[in-house]
């Protein structure tokens, strides 16, 4: 790491902790920051703090909010990441996680599993395995079509084939949930993206994946770098473009399946954090990557953080959020820039 | 000219013949009724007009002999509907101008929209029986109802009075204020609803935060997504931080036909029955 590039990244993980932080100690329930402080130090040994929290506070505190605020640094950390790593590797602005098919992958996914699972013993289980498996089988197809009509050297052709996979799985679902309106609610809600249902059991469920994920990309922050000068000339680099290209996208797929699985369409993450970052620091992908994992963590808790607080004791839907704190940030920060090209 | 009068005299003693024939309405019994609502389709049946229903929407699911069809409540098409023949279609919401194309076919339409409080509900069931000659049997069901209603409210003891309740209708934690048709019944029985305190929008159905359930601590967990999603009383226990709420360490938990909690016809009776007891259940074990 380059001494510049300490500053920043050391900026943006007190931003994650902060952010953490506030996850942990707001919610509709004012447990106490003193009580929430002691109960943390009472959990590291020798310290003999005790927990002055009850039962139901401590459930409220371990079971409900911090899953939450963990799941959402790992689903917001990942989303910017990845939509980071596919406006590298396409080099295109506009690009975002759920570029080719992802969505509407697992959209279809989780429509099918909610609409024909529930005769089934464990519906709610199959809901993020069909979301995950639907979103992997959209960028499969996408990439099939998008290499097959150009050789895999034309980036555009496979963003549009992306959009005719997403178009045809989106027909797909918005008819099986024609089809079956008893469960339009149930399938909107999970379109519009959910934290508020998360335990442990989700966080354990995606962490390996997007872990890994994470790792693999942030090793390819300086090709990334390399690509965006063109193919042929990072080609003649010595960069193996196509391998370069197809790795980043299967592991950012990968972590955003997996993302998507358990919370569901949460929009805007994976476009805004990348853009402010690269607006504010400048276009180099070895800052880009390490400051979207932890400037998509920090803002996808805080987004939650909002859900969870702003009508209270009653939610938000967090895709709301992102969207409706999202743009107006990303409009100041496109204002106040003068490097965007 | 004397010819063009008498026609004209004809005619009119023609009208006047006819027209006492109807119903009060100025339109005959219907006899061939299309139902789109599953609430009207239970109040049709339970006012006695069940014979003269050809056709009911697919989420008709009740009662088990209603000649359920393909037809769609949410999505309609007039054409499909007008394919039954009917000379009253009854609908609980008019979804893309349905009402306005099946007047362009002479097709007359009744709209029952969901009723706010159980007087609503008797109002439906007593206009349905004013348009569909069953007057009789609709003032049967609407007493009827009353009677079972009164006997239920009647049941409950003391210690019930004042339990709270948390009323699940889907498992991402929408829940239902006392000012919407369930919750309203559940406070005859004295309960009280944890979901008032969300409704700053006046919705009726706020959007609980899991945290704030936990903390409410209810009760009484009315769970109306045991169809829908397949909850169960192990399914709330095992929930991360759920096993501590009174509702499920005390029994509380009570499971209801999703159908049965979100409609407002006859069946409503039964859902109150379940509550009363759970209510009961838990002012016993307290």
């Amino acid at each position: 790491m380059t001494p510049a590039a300490r500053l920043p990244i050391a900026c943006a993980a007190l931003f994650f902790v902060s952010a953490a932080l506030i996850g942990l100690l707001v919610g509709p329930v004012d447990l106490g920051i003193a009580a929430i402080l002691r109960t943390s130090l009472s959990h590291i040994p020798l310290l003999h703090v005790h927990s002055r929290l009850s039962d139901s506070d401590r459930a409220i505190l371990w079971q409900l909010r911090a899953p939450r605020v963990v799941l959402g640094a790992l689903v917001g950390g990942m989303l910017a990441l990845a939509g980071a790593s596919y406006q590298g590797v396409f080099r295109n602005p506009l690009a975002d996680p759920y570029l080719l098919g992802i969505a509407a992958g697992a959209g279809l996914g989780a429509t099918l599993a909610i609409v024909y699972g529930r005769e089934t013993v464990h519906a709610y289980d199959l809901i993020p395995l069909a979301a995950f498996a639907g979103g992997a089988l959209g960028v499969v197809a996408a990439y099939a079509l998008g290499r097959s009509a150009s050789g895999a050297r034309s980036t555009a052709s496979l963003i549009l084939a992306g959009v005719t996979v997403a178009s045809f799985l989106t027909a797909i679902q918005t008819f099986v949930q024609q089809q079956h309106s008893q469960s339009l609610q149930e399938v909107y809600s999970w379109i519009l993206g959910h934290l508020d249902t998360a335990g442990w059991h989700e966080v354990a469920l995606v962490a390996p994946y997007i872990a890994v994920s994470a790792i693999v990309i942030l090793l390819h922050r300086r090709v990334l770098d390399v690509l965006s000068v063109g193919d042929e000339e990072a080609a003649s680099l010595g960069v193996n473009v196509g391998r370069t290209r197809l790795l980043v996208v299967v592991f950012a797929t990968v972590g955003t399946a997996a993302a998507v699985a358990v919370s569901g369409l949460i929009g805007f993450v994976g476009i805004i954090v990348p853009h402010a970052i690269r607006l504010l620091l400048g276009p180099s992908y070895r800052l880009i990557l390490p400051l979207s994992l932890l400037g998509g963590a920090g803002f996808l808790i805080l987004a939650d953080v909002i859900a969870r607080s702003v009508m209270s004791p009653a939610e938000l839907p967090i895709g709301v959020v992102t969207a409706f704190f999202g743009a107006p940030f990303f409009a100041v920060v496109l204002r106040t820039s003068r490097s965007f090209s | 000219m004397v010819t063009v009068r008498l026609a004209g005299l004809l005619a009119l003693a023609l009208a006047l013949l006819v027209v006492p024939a109807a119903s009060p309405n100025g339109a005959a019994t219907p006899q061939r009724i299309v139902s789109l609502s599953p609430t009207a389709t239970e109040d049709l049946f339970a006012i006695g007009a069940g014979p003269q229903v050809v056709a009911v929407d697919d989420q008709s699911n009740y009662p088990a002999n209603a000649p359920k069809t393909k037809l769609s409540g949410y999505t309609p098409n007039a054409e499909a509907i007008a394919s039954y023949r009917p000379d009253l279609v009854v609908v609980s919401s008019n979804p893309n101008g349905l009402v306005a194309a099946l007047a362009k076919l002479h097709i007359r339409t009744l709209l029952q929209p969901p009723a706010r409080n159980l007087e609503g509900t008797y109002a439906q069931l007593r206009r349905l029986g004013a348009v569909t000659g069953n007057a009789a049997g609709a003032a049967a069901a609407v007493k009827g109802l009353r009677r079972r209603i009164a006997q239920v409210v009647a049941s409950m003891p003391a210690g019930a009075k004042g339990l709270t309740f948390y009323e699940e209708l889907s498992p991402d934690y929408y829940s239902a204020t006392s000012k919407t048709f369930a919750g309203q019944v559940l406070t005859l029985l004295g309960l009280k609803d944890i979901a008032d305190a969300a409704d700053r929008t006046g919705s009726g159905y706020p959007k609980l935060s899991a945290e704030y359930i936990v903390a409410a601590n209810p009760d009484l967990v009315v769970l109306a997504d045991t169809k829908c999603c397949g909850q169960t009383a192990a399914s709330v226990k095992a929930r991360p931080g759920w096993g501590s709420i009174s509702a499920v360490t005390r029994g509380g938990v009570v499971g209801v036909s999703d159908d049965v909690a979100s409609r407002w016809g006859p069946r409503i009776v039964e859902f109150l029955r379940a509550v009363a007891q759970g209510a009961k259940a838990v002012a016993a074990a307290k």
